[in-house]
């Protein structure tokens, strides 16, 4: 571990991707159309790899996935979220990607030990921006039905959205005015969608920072047993 | 050369059918169809085909498609638990290419004027097949290893042959999918030769994965030679290069020094060097039970297809949304794109 | 078969600077902008393009094989278009 590195920033933005990246890749062979399938596994691949990059920086990236219980991730709760119908991964990556692309837009302009990664990441995430942002167009904007279901999946994760902007220890940008970054453009995807933003609270009394301090939702324990389990089967063994 | 405008082709040509001329001109077609054959010309989706090669093609086509997508399951099923970051993201990169593999294909069947909902409603009601291989389970871990270095192994003996064959995009199509497809058999050899040398466990996983996965293996290569029911037209028309059993000794001879660098057996105690034919001796294949996995009786047909079922229905939702916004937004199919 | 159907389109990727875009396959998207997205994701995956046209395979007009003779065939005896026609002094440069 490098002594520059800030530990927790590292584990919450590594354990982010991780955990995005692996609920994506539970979509593997049921997405509602095949190139869809091509296009949620590239988002998923780009994930995985800043994972990669960020758990390394802080010790062993097979350990920490793998060997960490539950209450020392640092993910936020809105990544660990089931998939749900295809409505709710599309909101889910409009909230977050619109956040990560605003927070490694930001990290690569500031000299620091996230630099390097953001100034390669934020390219990424920015196809998976506009990737959310045209499927809610299409959803939001689409039959009855899909108006419906986007409608719904925006409101169930809308408590989860307040969490990202809780400063993160050694994480130098304006938290504020990332948070009005990001309501405005959202608030502007989801009116040219036909949907409305929002309006309950962006966080609950579980949801207030407690994926940042190791606290999560009970699909999580579920999806950490699937992940860890072959890992921990056979301890110490490479693959 | 444009693959445009499929259907407007086969449509010209039964009008060229139906007139009086129609017996004269077919001739004369047939000819130049079977003269361009012979020349190692390839046939491109515009010019008159006889309608059996079309129909085999789209046969062949069709299924070599559908078992890219069938195939994902059997690999997919291990992404949320692959042991390793680094395992993981290879696995998942796969999975993504079989995908695009399939997408490929497809678009090589519909340059013959079948339409892709149609393939794969065909592909969801059973009246055209995948590869029998994948309805076999991947039990652990090590199953994604074989599946890589013996299942790719045989669908690239398979494959190498066809990015000649004689009809222009699907010998175009393979030829990317070959190219694709290097890193999957490496991959899996390398994910089983690191267990064979990891711990007891990890060894007689690996050994397990193989004793499974080793005679399936040379099913794919279809029927003995006297056998099989569309190999000699379709040696005729340069569809195929070589007999079914021609490719699986190839195989066998292949992979059995493969084998030995793993430091696992093969399940087959006549496997053994013939000096006189310069090729290895194998024992005989079962084939009751090729055939019986192929008429639905494997261990996963039907969870195969319900599952591709289910993905296709559940979908259903948000292909006629993107539809309906199109329909609305006056895109469809004119929207201007940027160089 | 259904109104889910997605038309066809013809995807087109220019491989690097300098090169002109050349036919790579087709795919179905509802619209042009998921076309292109599309296009990215299935053809450019391992770093083949950096500029990608798709066009509706309908709006496409081709030539006719039929037609092979009449429209090709002319070309072919004009070897007066082509270099290798004229006859130069060996030693004659920059020519």
């Amino acid at each position: 571990m490098t002594a520059t590195v800030h530990t927790s920033a590292a584990l919450a933005l590594g354990d982010d991707a991780l955990v995005l990246s692996h609920r994506l890749g539970e979509w593997a062979g049921l997405a509602p159309v095949l190139e869809e399938e091509v296009a949620l596994a590239n988002i998923a691949l780009d994930l995985l790899g800043q994972a990669r990059v960020l758990l390394s920086m802080v010790g062993n990236e097979d350990e920490l996935a793998y060997l960490r219980e539950e209450r020392a991730f640092r993910n936020l709760q809105l990544v660990e979220q089931p998939n749900g119908d295809f409505a709710h991964t599309i909101a889910r990556q409009l909230y977050f990607s619109t956040y990560q692309r605003l927070l490694y837009g930001r990290l690569a302009e500031v000299q620091g030990e996230f630099a390097g990664l953001a100034a390669k990441a934020v390219k990424e995430v920015a196809y998976h921006q506009d990737h959310a942002e045209q499927w809610t167009l299409r959803l939001g904007d689409g039959t009855d039905l899909s108006h419906e279901r986007m409608s719904r999946a925006c409101e169930s994760l809308w408590r989860f959205t307040g969490e990202m902007f809780l400063p993160l220890e050694g994480v130098d940008v304006d938290w504020t005015g990332m948070k009005d970054a990001w309501l405005e453009s959202v608030s502007d995807v989801l009116h040219r969608a036909t949907l409305e933003v929002p309006q309950g609270p962006q966080s609950g009394a579980w949801t207030a920072g407690a994926g940042r301090q190791g606290l999560h939702t009970e699909s999580f324990g579920r999806m950490l047993a699937e992940m860890q389990h072959l890992h921990r089967s056979h301890p110490g063994a490479t693959w | 050369m444009v693959e445009g405008d499929r259907m407007a082709t086969a449509a010209a040509h039964r009008t060229a059918h139906a007139d009086g001329a129609a017996q004269e001109d077919t001739s004369a077609f047939q000819a130049a169809f079977d003269a361009a054959v012979a020349a190692e010309e390839r046939i491109e989706p515009r010019d008159w085909m006889p309608d059996a090669y079309r129909a085999t093609l789209v046969r062949q086509i069709a299924q070599h498609a559908h078992s890219e997508i069938i195939g994902m399951q059997p690999e997919a099923n291990w992404i949320t638990r692959a042991p390793s970051l680094r395992r993981k993201a290879i696995l998942m990169a796969k999975v993504q290419d079989e995908a695009g593999h399939g997408l490929y294909l497809y678009s090589a069947a519909e340059t013959l004027g079948t339409g892709r909902d149609e393939l794969l409603d065909k592909l969801h009601t059973g009246r055209q097949k995948y590869s029998s291989i994948f309805n076999y389970p991947t039990l652990t871990w090590a199953d994604v290893g074989a599946i890589g270095w013996l299942v790719d192994g045989a669908a690239i003996t398979n494959q190498v042959p066809l990015c000649r064959c004689s009809y222009g995009p699907y010998a175009r199509a393979m030829v990317r999918i070959c190219k694709e497809e290097s890193f999957h058999q490496r991959q899996g050899y390398e994910l089983l030769l690191s267990l064979s040398r990891g711990t007891a466990e990890q060894h007689a996983m690996a050994q397990d994965a193989v004793d499974r996965w080793w005679w399936p293996s040379l099913m794919m290569f279809g029927p003995p030679d006297d056998e099989s029911a569309h190999s000699a037209q379709s040696m005729a028309w340069k569809i195929k290069r070589h007999s079914n059993d021609e490719l699986r000794q190839r195989f066998v001879d292949i992979c059995v020094p493969q084998a030995e660098s793993l430091g696992l057996t093969l399940p087959d105690p006549a496997l053994v060097w013939n000096e006189e034919r310069g090729h290895h001796d194998f024992g005989p294949i079962d084939w009751t039970e090729f055939h019986d996995v192929l008429k639905g009786n494997g261990p996963c047909n039907d969870q195969r297809i319900a599952r591709r079922r289910q993905a296709h229905d559940e979908g259903a939702w948000v292909r006629e949304a993107a539809a309906a916004h199109a329909a609305k937004h006056g895109n469809a199919g004119t929207g201007a794109t940027h160089a | 078969m259904t109104n889910t159907d997605w038309p066809l389109w013809e995807v087109f990727v220019r491989s690097r600077r300098g090169l002109s875009h050349t036919h790579a396959g087709s795919l179905h998207a509802p619209d042009a902008e998921l076309a292109l997205r599309n296009a990215r994701d299935l053809y450019t995956r391992r770093g083949e393009g950096v500029s990608i046209w798709v066009v509706p395979s309908s709006a496409i007009t081709a030539s006719s094989p039929d037609e092979k003779d009449p429209f090709f065939e002319p070309a072919a005896d004009k070897p007066y278009r082509h270099p290798t026609f004229y006859d130069i002094p060996e030693g004659v440069k920059h020519l």
